[in-house]
């Protein structure tokens, strides 16, 4: 990993630069176990523990015993979440779709 | 790909090197599968059906955890397309593989 020469602010030479860039955007995460926010990205570390504002969490609960699949949706709002890393699958800049 | 020869000093992170700015396919380890869009390459994306969770996109860039990010992402459900992502961070552990298509 030497590409440390380039950073020019703006540009994505890592993975992390993308977040960088949603700083004070709201993004859009996806969390183990079914769940997602959007809110305010105020933080972020390279664990990619997170600090979130005014946040909207849905959770996905999904019935499987019934052949159609019954999915129901909760939503909690938080004025400020801080997410641990480990449980987050993906960062997004809140999707226009 | 020709992995049979070791020659060239062949290794995993020279493969991630090789395929930046392709399109990719990475499932995910809860069976989600990222596949992305290269805007030069015209490909059709498989997906598994067996797959709870797919997607696909076009690699930015990759670091040695394996976070991946992602430029025009598509993520599959069962198959369905679920969500588009113009970009997408992926965090490294979620990752079972990344295919080049």
């Amino acid at each position: 990993m030497a590409d440390a020469e380039e950073g020019p602010t703006g540009s994505v030479s890592e993975p992390l630069d993308l977040v960088r860039l949603l700083l004070d955007e709201v993004v859009f995460v996806k969390l183990r176990g079914d769940r997602e926010l959007k809110g305010r990205l105020y933080a972020y570390d390279s664990h990619m523990n997170l600090v979130l504002g005014d946040v909207v969490e849905t959770i996905y609960l999904i019935d499987e015993d019934e052949e159609d699949e019954d999915i129901k949706t909760t939503t909690k709002k938080s004025e400020m979440l801080f997410v641990r890393g480990d449980s987050v699958v993906l960062v997004s800049p809140q999707t226009s779709s | 790909m020709e992995n049979g020869t070791q020659g060239e000093g062949k290794d995993p992170s020279s493969f991630l090197a090789e395929i930046i700015g392709n399109a990719v396919t990475v499932k995910l380890n809860s069976g989600v599968i990222y596949k992305g869009n290269p805007p030069h390459f015209r490909s059709t994306w498989q997906i598994d059906m067996r797959l709870t969770h797919l997607v696909l996109g076009e690699l930015q860039s990759v670091d040695g955890y394996m976070n991946i990010a992602l430029e025009k992402t598509e993520e599959y459900v069962n198959g369905v397309k679920r969500r588009t992502y113009g970009d997408a961070f992926v965090r490294g552990n979620n990752v079972m593989y990344i295919s080049a298509d």
